[in-house]
């Protein structure tokens, strides 16, 4: 009965074993009653498929496609499943188990093979193999050409990415010319410059907030005393952690939040839009504005710093 | 025909000679060697399901105008991606479970191999000589992750879209060649025009290709090396103890892809998944609350949020951009160090030998430990991927939801290491504990106390006392075909206790009986026998980890 043990090369020695012995029965205590529940499933397996096919055929709703194709399913794996555990030789069989480390003499003529006829073709032709390394590597580096050159452009410069340009007009999502009178104190607008509306990297928040008492502007930063007309504040959009649209105003604390990772940035007076809590390394870029005759809200100029999430060698 | 089919191959194949091995071929019976297979089935499903979905997806970013059945989009521009997975989810026959199963077969994939890994780290069944296919294992969870989030992205839907422009910026965030490298892939700065077909032929062609190839590499490993198998009666390291290949192993396996399928169907009957219409298309501009990805990319999610806010900074120049530390070196030096993992164990423990039979995990309790320890790791990168949510569901402010798990991320890895330790410890200081084990029949007697005693043997039980039958070196007597062997072992057993009137089924609730002793009654309810004392007792049977059959 006992098949052999403990040895792990060579043949084992055949063994005897009577087909009525215990590991050939079945595991199940009553198999005709098995045979039924299996049978019912099998049954109920292709009702499912039955079904599938007629809410197929009148277009049913996804319910009733996904119940019946599963009822489908899991009423044959059921019965498999039953099928394989309780009618079939319940076991334990078992085979033997051979060890994966070659011996040493198979080991020995393998390598005596390879390095005999390897001496011929490589050792004594070596400048054979040299040339053709040669052209390889050759090939390989020459295969990443068009990779490199055709699948995109190199990254330009990258504030030139953003299509503000100096007199660019601000416009809103349907690319409406935005007036001085457009917003209240408090109020938000996405804007984008004339000509690129929905820019993935254009894209910037326009604020209105109060001026502190007694003045026109707001100056978020030394040098940006002009940049914010009427309480008039523009800021890229695109956070500087991860590039998530900076979607977010919370009017009362003055502050913009990036609902990705939820960096929050400070845009009250004298703050310059640095990040204040989350993630985000850098302030957001502001946008200089002024109003021309007509009251419509322009760029002085473009963003003075690339847009966006920091990258290699980007000034700090 | 068949006979005639087989013959005519085999004349010219030989699949007599070495295919009987392949019907003989012994698999080890546990629960947790169906992990693995869950995986394998619902790449399979995967596979099935998405040749459909090609059929109907479009993947280009060409901007197009709504019109169909589903009213809220009417007249709503979107790119033609977008478009086509509306339309396979309203309009076409089938389509939107064939898009929701693909959506669960996905993340059953990735979740069973994350749990089939953990299952061979914790057994040791990485050790030499399965090094390697660990290896290829870890690189198929690697390439099922991206290309989850891949599947992910293609609808170009709100969400989506915004998980692609992060990983833009993690791919920008590269040293040295980042900014190029996004360039090339993107076509351009974000989004570029090249990012849908691109995605699309990575995520059905390049990808699945990659994965498919492993996943034939990992199983002729597995059918060359044979399985691993748990210590048990008759399992030595020399030999592999379980149900053949032929019939067993086949029915079961075969009913398991069926099971796999079917539920992944009842998943996406009944369980709505990634409902694009309700987000609508990418608009680079717009965001939303509480933007989560798949659950496989939630602990990077969460290593950006706690990440504090430093980036290097050189002479004026990033150097080092922040989001380059969780989302590039993170997920690299744990998919580095998992797949060195054999290699570090051995150098550890110095143990280089050939090891065919599992640990349990309590027995190396150490590496438990530490697989713990690195487990809770990712679970609070995980949880911390939903700051906003719990700051919000919690009602408490987002500063004191980060920061805790700013704390928590190192904190409870260490809490975790000790506190495995010490299960693990406990554990071996008890005798039997986890061995399989009849049912408990729990007794209350009449005077309030408790007591236990085991049921009867039930037929499955004395299957695994059987010796094991070496089927490659076994001669049968008589003949297979046609032998009446098919008959259940045990009925007469199991009518001869019914008969005694002494099986388990004679313990019922015996709510009705009346009077005496808490002895009696204990005999009464045990023994199911008429007369004796007639005790108020109330029997519960515990099924406490039953392993029969």
């Amino acid at each position: 009965m006992s098949g052999p043990t403990g040895d792990t090369h060579g043949e084992p020695t055949p063994v005897t074993v009577r087909l009525d012995a215990d590991q050939f029965k079945v595991a199940a205590a009553n198999p005709r009653q098995m045979e039924r529940t299996v049978a019912a499933t099998f049954l109920l397996g292709l009702a499912g498929f039955v079904g599938f096919g007629a809410a197929y055929w009148v277009n049913a709703s996804n319910a009733w496609l996904g119940v019946s194709l599963g009822a489908g399913f899991v009423g044959l794996g059921f019965g498999m499943v039953a099928w394989g555990k309780y009618l079939m030789p319940r076991g334990p069989f078992s085979e033997s188990r051979h060890s994966m480390v070659p011996t040493k003499a198979e080991k020995a003529r393998i390598i005596s093979d390879f390095s005999s006829r390897g001496k011929v073709v490589v050792e004594r032709r070596g400048f054979l193999v040299k040339i053709l390394g040669a052209a390889g590597a050759v090939f390989g580096v020459v295969a990443m050409f068009p990779l490199i050159r055709s699948l995109g452009p190199l990254p330009k410069h990258f504030s030139e990415a953003t299509h503000w340009h100096k007199d660019s007009y601000l416009v809103n999502v349907n690319g409406e010319r935005v007036h001085k009178d457009d917003l209240e104190y408090g109020g938000v607008l996405t804007v984008f410059p004339e000509g690129d509306v929905g820019g993935a990297l254009s894209q910037t928040t326009l604020v209105r907030q109060l001026p502190p008492k007694g003045e026109v502007n707001i100056v978020t930063a030394p040098g940006r005393e002009t940049w914010s007309p009427l309480g008039y504040m523009a800021f890229s959009r695109v956070c500087t952690h991860a590039g998530c649209p900076v979607a977010l105003y919370q009017e009362l604390t003055h502050q913009l939040l990036c609902p990705c990772h939820q960096s929050l940035f400070d845009i009250g007076p004298g703050a310059a839009a640095q990040p204040v809590f989350g993630p985000a390394p850098r302030p957001l870029p502001q946008l200089p504005l002024y109003i021309d005759a007509q009251g419509y809200l322009r760029a002085q100029a473009p963003f003075d710093q690339p847009v966006g999430p920091s990258f290699w060698w980007r000034r700090d | 025909m068949i006979d005639g089919l087989y013959d005519w191959i085999d004349d010219r194949l030989n699949i007599s000679g070495g295919g009987r091995k392949m019907v003989n071929k012994i698999f080890p019976d546990h629960w947790s060697f169906m992990i693995g297979e869950i995986a394998l089935y619902s790449f399979v499903v995967l596979l099935a399901t998405g040749v459909f979905l090609t059929l109907y997806f479009v993947p280009s970013s060409t901007d197009v105008v709504y019109h169909g059945p589903y009213i809220p989009l009417d007249g709503v521009h979107m790119s033609e991606a977008y478009l086509s997975t509306i339309n396979l989810s309203f309009s076409v026959r089938c389509g939107l479970l064939m898009r929701q199963m693909h959506h669960w077969a996905a993340n059953i994939f990735i979740g069973a191999i994350v749990v089939h890994m953990c299952r061979v780290f914790f057994t040791g069944g990485f050790r030499r000589p399965r090094e390697l296919n660990w290896i290829i294992g870890i690189n198929m969870l690697i390439f099922a992750i991206f290309n989850g989030f891949l599947g992910y992205s293609l609808p170009d839907d709100l969400v989506s879209g915004t998980g692609i422009r992060i990983s833009y910026s993690i791919l920008e965030s590269l040293p040295l060649v980042g900014p190029y490298l996004a360039n090339l892939l993107f076509g351009g700065a974000f989004p570029g025009n090249a990012l849908i077909p691109r995605f699309f032929i990575i995520h059905v062609l390049i990808l699945p290709a990659l994965i498919a190839g492993l996943l034939g590499a990992h199983l002729t490993l597995l059918v060359r090396q044979k399985h691993t198998q748990f210590k048990g009666p008759g399992a030595t390291e020399h030999n592999v103890v379980g149900a053949p290949m032929w019939p067993t192993f086949m029915a079961k396996t075969q009913g398991f892809l069926f099971l796999i399928a079917g539920i992944t169907a009842l998943l996406g009957a009944a369980v709505q998944i990634n409902p694009i219409w309700l987000y609508g298309p990418y608009k680079p501009y717009l965001a939303t609350y509480a933007v989560q990805p798949d659950w496989y990319m939630g602990w990077l999610d969460g290593a950006l949020r706690v990440m504090p806010h430093w980036q290097t900074v050189i002479g004026g120049r990033v150097i080092i951009p922040n989001v380059f530390w969780p989302a590039v070196v993170l997920p690299g030096v744990t998919f580095t160090v998992l797949m060195m993992w054999p290699f570090i164990e051995q150098k550890i423990t110095g143990d280089r030998a050939d090891h065919q039979l599992l640990e349990r995990p309590r027995d190396r309790p150490k590496r438990t430990a530490l697989g713990a320890a690195v487990l809770s790791f990712y679970f609070v990168l995980f949880g911390a991927s939903a700051t906003d949510v719990l700051a919000n569901y919690l009602n408490v402010s987002l500063n004191i939801v980060l920061t805790t798990f700013q704390v928590l991320v190192f904190v409870v890895p260490l809490a975790t290491y000790p506190v495995a330790l010490r299960i693990c410890r406990e554990f071996q200081a008890t005798p039997g504990a986890g061995k399989t084990k009849r049912h408990n029949i729990v007794i209350r007697s009449a005077d309030g106390g408790y007591s236990t005693v085991p049921t009867e043997a039930r037929p499955g039980d004395t299957l695994r006392e059987l010796e094991p039958v070496a089927l490659d070196a076994s001669i049968y007597l008589p003949a297979l075909v046609g032998s009446p062997s098919y008959e259940p072992v045990d009925r007469a057993g199991i009518g001869a206790r019914a008969a005694a009137g002494g099986t388990y089924e004679a313990v019922s609730v015996d709510d009705e009986a009346e009077g005496a002793e808490g002895d009696q009654g204990l005999a009464a309810a045990t023994t199911g026998a008429e007369g004796g004392g007639r005790a108020r007792s109330r029997v519960f049977r515990i099924p406490r980890n039953y392993r029969g059959g």
